[in-house]
């Protein structure tokens, strides 16, 4: 166990040296780069996949994963806009059933996993097209717009200086490391991902734990469908496409291992600040949008590249 | 585990009908399924099954199963590529760039079929060799190749493709080429995998690595030729993608990955790796094109067509683990 704990302490130390590394480079590149409104606005832009690569840690860990997630975000946001102004309910009341439904995605991903047996890759990949699917349907291509004024202070209002949601992102990360390290039910699911039938033997309700966790990933994604919807004014069903991508970037280069028993909350932080230093650095600095991309791709590539080099010279 | 369960099963039944179903049952349900739906939607909607319709939903979507040929046999081994639509998006472009910049049309043919292998050949010896999980190397790589596509080419048009390069619209005995291509590469890599000691070990690698590695499979030098004949269909399917209309937009056809990893499991290959046949991704995708085309003339509206896949998809993965479990 504290093998395992050192070497990914080490990722993470990469990480960081490379954090700094790449900070340090972005900042020579433009001025604009370390100003206390940039940081502010890329913390605003990069709430949403930071709040869904938290649970997306836990999915990770238990050695499952998430696909469908965008499109959790996706059937949240169209069903805020239906809710609210189909079916007249006060936007308060919308807002919460959204993110009810986001956990009963989520419930649904859990029971088609636990119950069936399904891998959690063809799992989610198949409810990816589907909720997908209930949002283009639902939606027909018609985008709710009006939303009331006091709505936009979730995704586009300040408090104390800081945007609204990058402190919910605060506080849901600090929960989510606490859960993940200081309670039974984190180190519950270290060990369903480490090895899942020592784990069933240990007394641990493996199918429970999941379950949970992938409820959890849709109710976050339900959350983060809300504060989308309200950063960007408006609902459209293409919302939060290739969403996945992104999240599952930023906990793997955050040293989460994809095949489970391995991953921490800060680790998913680093990566999750890594990935949004890029593509803003890059893009002051006068790279177009896709070539970011690009760069994000391969720095995903190297850097499971080189803990992988590390930990094999290291532990053996 | 599913590879032993399969080979229990194959050993336990005795009759050759009851073998053969044992073997193909996925296949033979699915191709059920579409002769169901054929006659169904025909008899509502007659023009459904004229030549026309039949033909635009053979060559629109022929590209897809040839594609899924080369994805089922890298699922099979165990891995999985969910870089391939780019990759495909990348290849076309590359295809149409060189058609319209006075390449001769077989060159503009064959070149985006060897770029396409190089880089699957690159992804396999990051999985076997560097050992990164494949998922990990795709996405990584998908983000490349779109970035880069779209970086170099803006998603502007390719126009003035020449006659003689556009592949997709020749025919043979009145039947659109792309059809030909799909059932011959289906059925040349269903024998290939059945046949050859090669095919064999692609599902000796899926169904345990290790023990192939005992019976003297070099696994890795395998992995990188898997990867590298995935290459090679997706350079194929990138040709006659880029030749069915007379212009190319030099982007990624927006979750062409999912539909074929979808042709591919819905057609039986096991996700868990070691089971599944390239006869049943490519029946799979003809369903698939085949319900995109009957929500149309059943007057139901295009936006849910995405649920409806997600639906049988979902459907066909419950009914084939209900199955596994109840043989297991």
């Amino acid at each position: 166990m504290t093998l395992s704990l050192r070497s990914f302490m080490r990722h993470e130390a990469v990480l960081g040296i490379l954090l700094v590394l790449v900070l340090f480079v972005l900042a020579q590149q433009s001025d604009k780069f370390f100003t206390t409104a940039n940081i502010l606005n890329q913390g605003r832009l990069m709430t949403e996949i930071g709040l869904i690569a938290l649970p997306m840690t836990f999915v990770i860990i238990t050695g499952g994963i998430d696909l469908s997630v965008g499109s959790i975000l996706g059937l949240c946001a169209i069903l805020l806009g239906v809710f609210w102004q189909n079916l007249g309910l006060p936007l308060p009341a919308a807002m919460a059933l959204a993110v009810c439904v986001g956990a009963l995605a989520g419930l649904v991903n859990g029971l088609i996993i636990t119950r069936f047996k399904v891998p959690p890759l063809i799992a989610t990949l198949a409810t990816l097209a589907l909720y997908r699917g209930l949002a283009e349907g639902i939606s027909q291509a018609r985008s709710v717009r009006g939303y009331p004024e006091w709505f936009f202070v979730l995704g586009q209002g300040e408090v104390l200086g800081v945007p609204t949601q990058l402190w919910i992102l605060i506080v849901f990360a600090i929960g989510a490391a606490a859960i993940l390290g200081l309670t039974t039910f984190g180190r519950a699911t270290y060990a369903v991902g480490a090895n899942e039938t020592a784990a069933r033997f240990s007394g641990i309700n493996v199918d429970r734990t999941k379950l949970l966790i992938y409820t959890a990933s849709g109710l976050v994604s339900g959350i983060a469908a809300v504060i989308f919807v309200s950063r960007v004014s408006t609902t459209r069903s293409d919302m939060g496409t290739g969403v996945e991508l992104d999240v599952i970037t930023a906990v793997v280069l955050g040293g989460t291992s994809i095949f489970g028993g391995r991953g921490t909350i800060i680790g998913t932080v680093i990566g999750l600040i890594l990935v949004q230093a890029l593509k803003n650095g890059l893009a002051l600095s006068g790279v177009k949008g896709d070539g970011t991309i690009v760069v994000i791709g391969v720095v995903l590539i190297f850097a499971i590249l080189a803990s992988n080099l590390f930990s094999r010279n290291g532990d053996g | 585990m599913s590879f032993e369960t399969a080979t229990v099963r194959r050993s336990a039944s005795t009759g050759f009908a009851a073998r053969t179903f044992a073997t193909y049952g996925q296949e033979f349900i699915i191709l059920a399924c579409i002769v169901v739906l054929f006659v169904a939607v025909g008899l509502i909607a007659p023009r459904f099954i004229s030549p026309t319709n039949l033909t635009t939903i053979f060559v629109g979507n022929a590209y897809i199963a040839v594609a899924a040929i080369g994805m089922s046999m890298v699922i099979i081994s165990g891995h999985i590529d969910v870089s391939v639509g780019s990759l495909i998006g990348v290849l076309a472009t590359i295809s149409g760039t060189l058609a319209v910049s006075g390449y001769p049309v077989w060159f503009a043919w064959l070149a985006p079929v060897i770029v396409g292998m190089v880089v699957t050949s690159f992804i396999g010896v990051l999985v076997a060799y560097v050992r990164i999980p494949s998922i990990v190397v795709t996405l990584g790589m998908l983000s490349i190749l779109k970035g880069g596509l779209i970086s170099v080419t803006g998603g502007a048009w390719i126009t003035n493709l020449p006659p003689d390069y556009l592949i997709a619209q020749f025919r043979l005995f009145g039947i659109p080429s792309p059809v030909w291509f799909m059932i011959f590469l289906t059925a040349v890599a269903a024998m290939f995998m059945r046949y050859t000691a090669f095919g064999r070990s692609i599902y000796a690698i899926g169904g345990n690595g290790e023990a192939a590695r005992v019976a003297g499979i070099p696994v890795e030098r395998t992995t990188v030729t898997i990867f590298a004949i995935h290459g090679l269909f997706a350079g194929i399917a990138a040709v006659l993608f880029a030749t069915q209309l007379q212009v190319i937009q030099s982007t990624v056809p927006p979750n062409l990955e999912l539909t074929v990893i979808t042709a591919s499991v819905v057609g039986g290959v096991s996700i868990l790796g070691g089971t599944g046949t390239v006869v049943g991704s490519t029946l799979a995708a003809i369903l698939f094109a085949a319900i995109g085309s009957s929500l149309i003339f059943l007057n139901v509206s295009a936006y849910w067509l995405r649920a409806v896949q997600g639906l049988l998809i979902l459907a066909t993965v419950l009914a084939d683990m209900a199955r596994r479990h109840r043989i297991g």
